[in-house]
């Protein structure tokens, strides 16, 4: 089984240097693309590797890149941008690639930004991030000395820029477009689409941005094409996953495995399964923002497409696993108490019903719970849905929710009934 | 007044940018870094300095989670509340610190030493429960092992 992305990962020893990431055959394929490739055909290879957006979108990363203005009419200055604000809580698995080997983001970046001829390029790191952020100074500053980036690398008349913007914290830093305006200065509240940013992004310029394991992909693709990329996934989807698992398991974890791994396979012989004691009850399969599975699905395999059709997103592809002695009730309480302290304000409906949700959750587990709260609950899964507002914030906080609502009703009409939570 | 190793500081991130309001949250991050928080004179200051007005900046200031707008301890204590460190129990490290602390989020103890403050997610969740003191991410934290941990911070 190849695992192009954490082979050569040994946190124990620090994060991989210019020498020894050069002697895994990095920087090969941004030597090959600066020598023999067009921008275009970096850009097709991509498209043709259907490597998908691993932030958690799962948009084809090559196509997105097309949209950029091209040749010579484009505007004089774009921007590539890696969001490695890894905020989506449950998720751990950019941190592995951060603090393991960030020569590799560096390569996937060069080759993104020639692709779109951008000639300035961010790291948008979040705050927490402290080791990553160090990997981060000293490979930039390697690859600048090598040559890899600055002007006119490796003698090609390309030229590249990069910068690293430590994040002052908030979950919408990581959306799209409050990256842009995170980055410009400003509230990180989103923005109204279209201009798409491939168009108009940051300060105006065409503008990609891209999650780091997508980013992280991208020197293997190029280095070699498109039908090894497919081949290394059990579904037709392409590539591999950075997967992880937490809660109560016996070994939670991040593990490179074929995308379209199931999720049994995940939680019973990578995460070692249940913790003795513990029996699995739901997940969710990648990140807060998803809807539930349950015992139903552990046969699914989860990739993008698959995941889809049991009514949920492979989001991130870290699992949060949800077993019998924790409540599902206070779960969803937990994670609509943070969608709601996150929410920007800038829409109404998610300014104003999250913390509605999340109040008739907690009412439910201190006891003051009412038969019409279900009814409450149920409605803003609607009202909160997509299309009712500006970013994808509201309508990913509601998958839990309502898959909650589905999957474990009994649980939330024993709080009603009871008065309160019996998990305690 | 901005000291001359702040004004370099931030000076540095200025010229990369295309105007110097851009570079407003990399300042707040270097007035804090020198002065432990963003009071509103330095507020002031830095407003002038980036040829923006007060409001403006304040707006920017507070949405921000990291940006400190009132006076913090030596040590801030950031405990992970999400989801992963909710389902390993966080709640019993916040009621151990809020008993041994005497103090409950966003207070500091009287004699400045700590802050504490819920965090969203760190990214760590395979060692949950997590927090971290100042720049230190302590991982896999055991209620019993936390007068340890806060020990190491005078």
């Amino acid at each position: 089984m190849e695992k192009p992305l954490t082979q050569h990962i040994d946190l124990s020893k620090g994060p991989l240097s210019l020498k020894e990431y050069e002697a895994t055959g990095g920087y090969q394929a941004v030597r090959k693309a600066l020598k023999e490739m067009e921008p275009k055909e970096v850009t097709e290879v991509v498209k043709n590797s259907n490597l998908k957006g691993r932030g958690g979108a799962g948009f084809n990363t090559g196509l997105k890149w097309s949209f950029v203005p091209m040749g010579e009419g484009a505007p004089k200055t774009k921007y590539l941008l890696a969001n490695a604000d890894e905020m989506e809580p449950g998720t751990f698995k950019d941190r592995l690639l951060l603090e393991g080997n960030p020569h590799l983001l560096l390569e996937g970046m060069i080759l993104a930004a020639y692709a779109i001829q951008a000639n300035e390029s961010y790291i948008f790191l979040r705050w927490a991030y402290k080791t990553a952020h160090k990997a981060l100074k000293k490979a930039i500053q390697e690859a600048y000395a090598a040559g890899y980036l600055g002007r006119n690398i490796l003698g090609s008349g390309y030229s590249l820029e990069m910068h690293v913007h430590v994040s002052v914290g908030r979950y919408m830093c990581g959306e799209e477009t409050g990256l842009l305006n995170a980055l410009e200065g400003k509230r990180a509240t989103p923005r109204a689409k279209p201009p798409f940013p491939q168009a108009s992004g940051l300060f105006g310029k065409p503008t990609i941005v891209n999650n780091v394991e997508t980013l992280c992909n991208v020197p293997f693709i190029v280095g070699r094409g498109a039908e090894w990329f497919k081949g290394l996934s059990l579904t037709d989807e392409g590539g591999t996953k950075i997967y992880g698992a937490s809660g109560k398991v016996k070994r939670p974890g991040a593990w490179e495995l074929p995308l379209g791994t199931p999720l049994r396979e995940l939680i019973e012989e990578h995460a070692g399964g249940m913790m003795d004691g513990h029996r699995f009850r739901g997940a969710l399969p990648g990140g807060a923002s998803t809807d539930f599975l349950t015992e139903e699905h552990l046969d699914l395999p989860m990739d993008y497409n698959n995941v889809m059709k049991a009514d949920s997103r492979l989001g991130t592809g870290t699992v949060i696993v949800l077993d019998d002695k924790t409540c599902p009730v206070g779960f969803v309480h937990n994670l609509e108490r943070f969608f709601a302290q996150e929410s920007c304000g800038w829409c109404t409906p998610c300014r104003d019903g999250l913390p509605w949700v999340a109040k008739t959750l907690q009412a439910l587990e201190e006891g003051h719970g009412k038969p019409e709260d279900l009814e409450i609950l149920s409605f803003h899964t609607t009202y909160l849905g997509p299309g009712n507002t500006y970013c994808a914030l509201a309508p990913g906080a509601m998958e839990p929710l309502q898959s909650a609502l589905k999957y474990f009703r009994e649980d939330f009409e024993r709080h009603i009934r009871e008065g309160g939570c019996s998990y305690r | 007044m901005l000291t001359e190793e702040e004004k370099r500081e931030i000076e540095a991130h200025i010229e990369k940018l295309p105007r110097r309001s851009a570079a407003c949250l990399e300042a707040l991050s270097v007035v804090q870094k020198h002065r432990g928080w963003v009071s509103d004179q330095s507020l002031h200051e830095l407003a002038d300095f980036l040829d923006m007005t007060p409001h403006e900046l304040d707006s920017v200031a507070t949405f921000y989670n990291l940006v400190f707008r009132q006076p913090v301890g030596r040590h801030v204590i950031l405990v992970c509340d999400s989801i992963s460190c909710w389902v390993m129990g966080y709640e019993k490290l916040v009621g151990r610190l809020n008993q041994k602390l005497g103090i409950q989020w966003g207070e500091t103890t009287p004699d400045e030493r700590f802050t504490l403050l819920p965090m969203p997610c760190l990214g760590t969740c395979d060692h949950a429960p997590a927090l971290m003191i100042g720049d230190d991410l302590h991982r896999d934290v055991k209620v019993e092992g936390l007068d340890e941990i806060l020990e190491r911070y005078e």
